[in-house]
């Protein structure tokens, strides 16, 4: 039996796939185009008439839905019911979930009842071999799980080279959603939901739920003025929501900034927070560390304001301005105005 | 019979303060380097456990860690701030251990300490930041998971009612026990030692710190049975080998790398009026801002 790749979709507050599934199943395409097998997902939610046509751009081969009340809002014990025995009964070798707060709860859960390994927020995925000398076996084609460890200062490539299915997370953001040209519809297999639960998959009850519109945009943004703890202050932060203002841009920010209180951690970029690709990334106080450069080395021009010349951040700006924010935040801001009209 | 209470803890090495002598030549990580603390989040986890504690007269918490015998000083430091017992699980046949590995471990300790009422853990550990240990302890023993928790609500009969935090908002879930919770940073912080319960339970020790102690120490451990802390190997938790350490873990690491930096052509340039003015029309006149 051929062994495929498999992708949890996750179904978003307003009733859509989110981003990362969509994201995920890009990444699946390719790597299912790769070894020449399937691309499969499963979707498990409530009144889930529109996936089909929001997931056929993907190029899904198979997508499994299991469309029932009590399935939205999400609920540990009946998702991870439903998606570890279709994980299960397919055979997947590869399944991929989204490094979200559902991704998170469920992956672990799931990879533990299949007794196989999983690899939390990866960064890359890609195919390659791996030969045991003791054995004298050679793994064709084992799928490089490659992921920052130790606090992001060196980075690790995992493999599961014996008890699969291989099993990742990513955190949205980090891989690219594209679409494929003229994709066919995908196979759709409405599962048999009572078959795979009983009334104690229930037994957690959802009191309340207060779930706030999305604030900030970071991610879509194509210029970002990220503030870290050489900011100094929340006030000082009000200058980078000025610059963002005049230049069009979204505020984000450190872990360290993030931590001092300067500002909300939905702010965050780096490994643990959100990982962008902007046009153009202005960091103002922001040292470099690796776990902040994860989230934001894509970035198509980099500018760094540091008093410290040699910051690491150096390395990777474009453009250094040896100078504090305070003194070179008002002068772009006056700049920009006086240039742009 | 009281509530009881688990507290899944790790002894860490402080990857937040990572400095020069870190990193190894060779690009390794130098432990010794790090000091070893208590896992952040676990702390938040102790004191969801004294918040539930408080509510419930006589529930008692017990401090689970598996880890070198060196972290038996999580548990004292548990101790001091309001638990009541401590569990070391320790074994060179642990060393390697991944997720699956270590939960399969920590399951059985679980397990061993039933019948009990909640397991807290932390949401992760901050040397790998995986956040798996909790609900794959949860699957293995086979009760319902909570996680990202943020606040005990608190009781309604004999179910436990918390809040957790989602990306976008917060749940409040209702739950019986026994269930596990993990714990997320943005929880309580965890109360500070308390003086007199750093009185009762600095000299708590395991069986490995007591051998390297003298003959007068163990007179202490006679009259208080209460500063022997439990120490279990393979062989107590009774341990399938091939589930444990490198054998039972079905990830390896194949590759290390040293995070290098590539060096791009880049502008130095000064603070001046001049300069910043000549950049803002550079980025204009490219597009780069429009
Ligand atoms: C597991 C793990 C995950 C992490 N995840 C993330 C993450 O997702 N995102 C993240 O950002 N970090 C993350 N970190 C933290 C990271 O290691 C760094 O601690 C953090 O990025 C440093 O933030 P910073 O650059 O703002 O602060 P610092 O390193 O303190 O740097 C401040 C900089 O400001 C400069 N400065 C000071 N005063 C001024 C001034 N007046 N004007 C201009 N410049 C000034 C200084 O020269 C310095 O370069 C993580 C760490 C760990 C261990
Ligand atoms: N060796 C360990 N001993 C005790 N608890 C652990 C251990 N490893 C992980 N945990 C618990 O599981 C949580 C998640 O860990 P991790 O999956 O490693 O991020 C931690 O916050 C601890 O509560």
């Amino acid at each position: 039996m051929e062994k495929n790749i498999f992708v949890y979709c996750e179904i978003t507050e307003e009733g859509h796939i989110a981003d990362v599934s969509l994201e995920l199943c890009s990444k699946g395409y390719k790597l299912a185009k790769e070894l020449k097998v399937k691309l499969e997902a499963i979707v498990v939610g409530s009144q889930l008439d529109m996936v089909v046509e929001e997931l056929t751009p993907y190029g899904i081969d198979t997508l499994y839905l299991a469309d029932a009340k009590g399935l939205f809002p999400y609920l540990t014990l009946p998702h991870f019911k439903i998606v570890s025995q279709v994980i299960a009964e397919n055979k997947a070798d590869i399944v991929l979930f989204g490094a979200t707060s559902i991704g998170r709860d469920l992956a672990p859960r799931v990879a533990s009842k299949l007794k196989c390994g999983l690899t939390a927020d990866c960064t890359a995925l890609e195919f390659g071999d791996h030969y045991v000398k003791k054995t004298d076996t050679t793994y064709k084609n084992l799928l490089y799980q490659i992921r920052p460890a130790f606090g992001g200062n060196i980075v690790a490539t995992i493999i599961n080279p014996d008890m699969h299915p291989q099993m990742a997370t990513v955190r949205e953001g980090v891989m690219k959603k594209e679409t494929v040209k003229s994709p066919s519809k995908p196979k759709v297999i409405h599962l048999e939901v009572d078959k795979y639960l009983s009334d104690e998959d229930f037994i957690i009850s959802i009191l309340e739920r207060h779930i706030e519109a999305p604030k900030v945009n970071i991610k879509g943004a194509q210029i970002i003025v990220a503030g870290g703890y050489g900011v100094g202050s929340s006030e000082n932060f009000k200058l980078l929501f000025d610059l963002a203002e005049a230049i069009g841009g979204e505020v984000g920010a450190t872990r360290a900034a993030v931590d001092a209180g300067f500002i909300g951690h939905e702010r965050q970029i780096g490994q643990t927070g959100i990982t962008v690709r902007p046009k153009l990334y202005i960091a103002c106080g922001v040292s470099g560390a690796v776990q902040h450069r994860a989230g934001m080395d894509q970035s198509a021009q980099i500018i760094s304001i540091n008093t410290d010349p040699n910051a690491p951040i150096t390395h990777i700006a474009d453009y250094n301005i040896l100078g504090s924010v305070e003194e070179v935040i008002p002068k772009m801001i006056k700049y920009y105005r006086q240039n742009s009209k | 019979m009281s509530f009881k209470i688990l507290v899944l803890a790790k002894q860490v090495p402080d990857t937040r303060n990572v400095g020069k002598d870190a990193m190894k030549a060779d690009g390794t990580v130098n432990r010794a380097a790090l000091a070893a603390i208590f896992n952040p989040e676990d702390l938040n986890a102790l004191e969801f456990a004294l918040r539930v504690k408080d509510q419930k007269p006589g529930a008692e918490i017990t401090i689970v860690t598996m880890g070198p015998p060196r972290a038996a000083e999580i548990i004292r430091e548990g101790l001091y701030r309001g638990a009541d017992h401590g569990v070391l699980i320790t074994d060179r046949k642990f060393a390697g251990s991944d997720t699956l590995a270590t939960s399969y471990a920590l399951s059985l300790a679980v397990k061993k300490l039933a019948p009990f009422n909640l397991v807290v853990a932390g949401r992760q550990a901050i040397d790998g930041d995986t956040a798996q240990v909790g609900p794959q302890v949860a699957e293995k023993v086979n009760i319902p998971q909570i996680t990202y928790a943020e606040e005990f609500v608190g009781f309604n009969g004999d179910k436990l009612q918390i809040k957790r935090r989602l990306e976008r908002g917060v749940e409040v879930l209702e739950s019986p026990c026994p269930v596990l919770v993990t714990v997320h940073s943005s929880a309580a912080a965890c109360r500070v030692r308390n003086a007199k319960l750093l009185m009762k339970y600095k000299h708590a020790k395991t069986d490995i710190e007591l051998q390297e102690l003298s003959e007068d120490y163990w007179q202490i451990f006679e009259n208080r049975p209460y500063l022997k802390l439990i120490q279990w190997s393979v062989e107590d938790l009774q341990a399938d080998e091939e589930l444990l350490g490198l054998n039972g873990s079905p990830t390896k690491v194949k590759t290390i790398e040293n995070v290098v930096f590539t060096q791009k052509d880049s502008l130095k340039m000064g603070a001046s009026d001049g300069e910043i003015n000549k950049l803002m029309k550079s980025l204009i006149s490219s597009h780069v801002l429009g």
